[in-house]
């Protein structure tokens, strides 16, 4: 079982579909000749040409656009956002037309698109290049979120965006492209679009995470275990729809919860979680639902000390598990 | 069987307590609920009542000595009745065998006989209450491990899984769950009611002329401690006036902005921020006399007196002071007056206080001359805010004033020097820069 970074298993997540269906081709601001700034495409504009790998001006309304055109017209469009940060002007492509359409037309019409978007931080990138953006799209029916923390994930549920009928919004933790590295099977790998994985068993509380945060949550888990705390991590996955069983059956065995992500505490999906909690595990609650998220100021600071504070990291995600515990 | 009197848990930190005075010697008897002995932890001082009638059969631990939360006191029992012996560390697995064969030619233990008082379960969780239900379960009867004593599911699972009959013996007596009222903090063992009695004292009963007032343990050490302070330093005061309008201007601007991060901006805060400026302008001040040299202090910690009325006063101390922006000592003043009013305050946090202040300025007192807090070297007291006719340049002005008294050792500061500090704390209000 070869053993490969997240880009790596993203890009051959990519070009597999674009070998197994013809109507499979990717358009983004620089995914061609340059192989996308991230290097996710890399070789495959050589691989399959200026057609099927196409360099877009830099306007994500019209990439969205001419995915969800190309996406009526029976193809197959992978969109590349270069940065998340970037993907507000495709907003009403994305909400008003992608993700309506099927229910509008009554099922007659589907946009089977997926945008790529990587996202995060923690990478000293600043304002505009560490947004975390999934609560606001995972608060749109028609859509799914995806965000992936593994190579073998990464791969398998992109493979599964890209065979889906409806739009798939694929978030990728860019600080993991390479940090992240794991085997990947050699049989076709894909992983449905969906369920929630629990990914360490425990008995003592929940912890709720996705992307980068569930390799920290894990570390935390780790770290806690010395001292007897004994949690269970479930790494979420698809962000719309929830997986709502995996959720509430995890609280239902440990009573406690702790929600990770790098987004803005409010109104953050974590508030989701919490509250699908509140409604669906009221009864096998032992503690308060507990978040630990960024901060709710307006980006993450370019400033290395302001971003360490910002982000959520092993060390702060152990000491809210030793508070959840404690309680 | 004779009942075990154990040191109680006297907050969430504290873990130990002394013995300061045995109410009753070995030998004599006593009535349930009668003080027993007198423990203290540092400024937490109580006393613990008799969980039982009869004898004091052994006193385990004497006066002086420090001993941790869950410890033996003392046996309570009939003459005659087989106690205990030698210490009771080494004791458990001879305890555990000798109580059951005492169990039916005994006396039956005082606490499940005589009417238990309510016990306070804290904060059920929804799933422990599920539980209880679903088992039947008198969560009295069930251990809590959690916040506060909290009950928690582990304790409640803990609780349904334990073994039936007899413990395992290497298990000490006390430390088994079903019988833990005795280890449980007295305020949780007698309920909240009692808790406050216990803390208050004096101020539950009435004032009727003619009554003599016992004293708590904080009244002695308050007397205790005033009276040293005299006798040890050269108590001098000081007093100058402070104009507060730029004071008055900067929390009028702040306030709602500190309210929504729900901090209250009271000006004990700014009276600290300045005097922590001056400290640090003025290191003399902060200072400890010594045989061999006045001991200059590092940190500025801030000691804060909070009036508990009748009962007596406790002064939490406020640490690193002069580190702290205006904000966060906001919101540390608030927090530890309010925990100190709530007796939530824990030992460590009473303690090295390097200069302290008192607002007597809350009862309308103008200017006072305060006691020093030993060993410290000065203590500042905080008038009433008052707006006052103030001349102006050559005008006659409405200002907020307040006076400012400074009691100083003479035996380390002069007046001179003295004066220099409590001036730059004066200006530090008037220029209102926070």
């Amino acid at each position: 079982m070869p053993e490969m970074t997240m880009v790596e298993a993203i890009r051959l997540a990519m070009d597999e579909e674009l070998a197994r269906d013809e109507r499979v081709f990717i358009v983004g601001e620089d995914v061609g000749r340059r192989g996308g700034v991230f290097r996710a495409t890399q070789g495959l504009f050589a691989k399959y040409g200026e057609k099927r790998v196409i360099d877009s001006p830099l306007a994500e309304l019209s990439i969205v656009g001419v995915g969800i055109g190309a996406a009526l017209y029976g193809l197959r469009p992978i969109c590349e956002i270069q940065f998340a940060d970037f993907i507000h002007p495709a907003f009403n492509q994305i909400v008003s037309e992608a993700a309506k359409m099927c229910y509008r037309s009554g099922g007659e019409w589907t946009v089977p698109l997926v945008i790529r978007a990587p996202y995060g931080g923690g990478i000293g990138g600043g304002l505009y290049h560490s947004q975390s953006l999934e609560a606001f799209f995972a608060h749109v029916p028609g859509l799914k979120v995806v965000i992936p923390s593994t190579p073998q994930d990464a791969r398998g549920l992109l493979k599964s965006a890209v065979r889906d009928p409806n739009p798939v919004l694929f978030f990728e933790p860019k600080k993991g492209y390479r940090l992240i590295r794991g085997p990947v099977t050699e049989d076709e790998g894909l992983v449905p679009i969906g369920p929630a994985h629990v990914t360490r068993e425990g008995s003592d509380l929940s912890l709720f995470a996705y992307g980068m945060m569930h390799h920290y949550a894990l570390q935390a888990a780790e770290i806690v275990s010395g001292e007897g705390i004994r949690a269970e991590v479930v790494d979420l996955r698809t962000l719309y729809p929830p997986d709502r069983a995996t959720i509430v059956a995890s609280v239902r065995k440990t009573g406690k919860a702790l929600i990770v992500h790098e987004d803005n505490l409010t109104g953050g999906y974590g508030a989701e979680i919490a509250a699908i909690l509140a409604d669906e595990a009221f009864t096998d609650l032992d503690a308060p639902v507990r978040r630990l998220c960024g901060p709710d100021i307006p980006a993450v600071p370019f400033s290395h000390p302001l971003q360490d504070w910002f982000m959520p990291n092993p060390n702060k995600i152990a000491q809210a598990m030793r508070e959840l515990a404690a309680y | 069987m004779a009942t075990r009197v154990m040191m109680p848990q006297l907050g969430e930190s504290v873990v130990e307590g002394t013995v300061t005075k045995w109410l009753r010697a070995e030998g004599e008897g006593i009535r349930e609920f009668e003080p027993l002995v007198e423990i203290n932890t540092d400024k937490v001082d109580t006393e613990v009542p008799s969980p039982a009638s009869g004898t004091v059969l052994k006193v385990y631990v004497s006066e002086g000595q420090t001993v941790r939360a869950g410890t033996l006191l003392a046996m309570i029992g009939q003459p005659g009745e087989v106690v205990i012996d030698p210490a009771p560390e080494a004791t458990s697995a001879v305890q555990a065998a000798v109580e059951p064969s005492q169990a039916h030619t005994g006396r039956v233990p005082a606490q499940t006989t005589d009417a238990t008082p309510v016990r306070d379960l804290g904060f059920i969780s929804p799933v422990v209450a599920k539980l209880a239900a679903e088992h039947k379960l008198d969560l009295a009867q069930v251990r809590g491990t959690g916040a506060g004593g909290r009950i928690t599911k582990k304790d409640v699972l803990a609780h349904l899984e334990r073994p039936r009959a007899s413990a395992a013996p290497d298990v000490p007596a006390w430390e088994r769950p079903g019988e833990g009222d005795l280890f449980r903090p007295t305020e949780l063992q007698f309920g909240q009611a009692m808790a406050i009695e216990v803390a208050r004292g004096p101020e539950a009963r009435p004032l009727v002329p003619g009554m003599l007032v016992p004293h708590t343990p904080m009244r002695r050490q308050i007397a205790e401690h005033m009276l040293r302070s005299v006798r040890t330093a050269a108590h001098v005061t000081t007093v100058m006036e402070a104009d507060m309008s730029a004071v008055v201007a900067h929390r009028h601007a702040n306030k709602d902005l500190f309210e929504r991060e729900g901090i209250s901006l009271t000006f004990t805060a700014y009276f600290v921020a300045a005097s922590a400026a001056a400290l640090r302008a003025h290191p003399l001040v902060n200072s400890t006399w010594g045989e061999e040299g006045v001991q200059l202090q590092r940190p500025v910690h801030i000691g804060l007196a909070v009036s508990l009325g009748e009962e007596g006063l406790i002064v939490p101390v406020l640490r690193d002071a002069e580190q702290k922006s205006l904000r966060r000592l906001a919101a540390e003043v608030s927090d530890l007056a309010r925990r100190a009013r709530a007796r939530q305050l824990t030992p460590e946090e009473v303690r090295g206080g390097t200069f302290t202040i008192t607002n007597h300025g809350v009862g309308g007192s103008l200017f006072a001359t305060p006691i020093i807090s030993q060993p410290q070297s000065a203590i500042l007291g905080v008038g009433a805010i008052q707006k006052r006719a103030v001349v102006v340049g050559d005008a006659i002005a409405i200002r907020p004033m307040v006076y400012l008294s400074l009691t100083f050792d003479h035996r380390l500061l002069d007046g001179a020097s003295a004066d220099a500090f409590l001036a730059t704390i004066v200006a530090t209000l008037e220029k209102g820069a926070f």
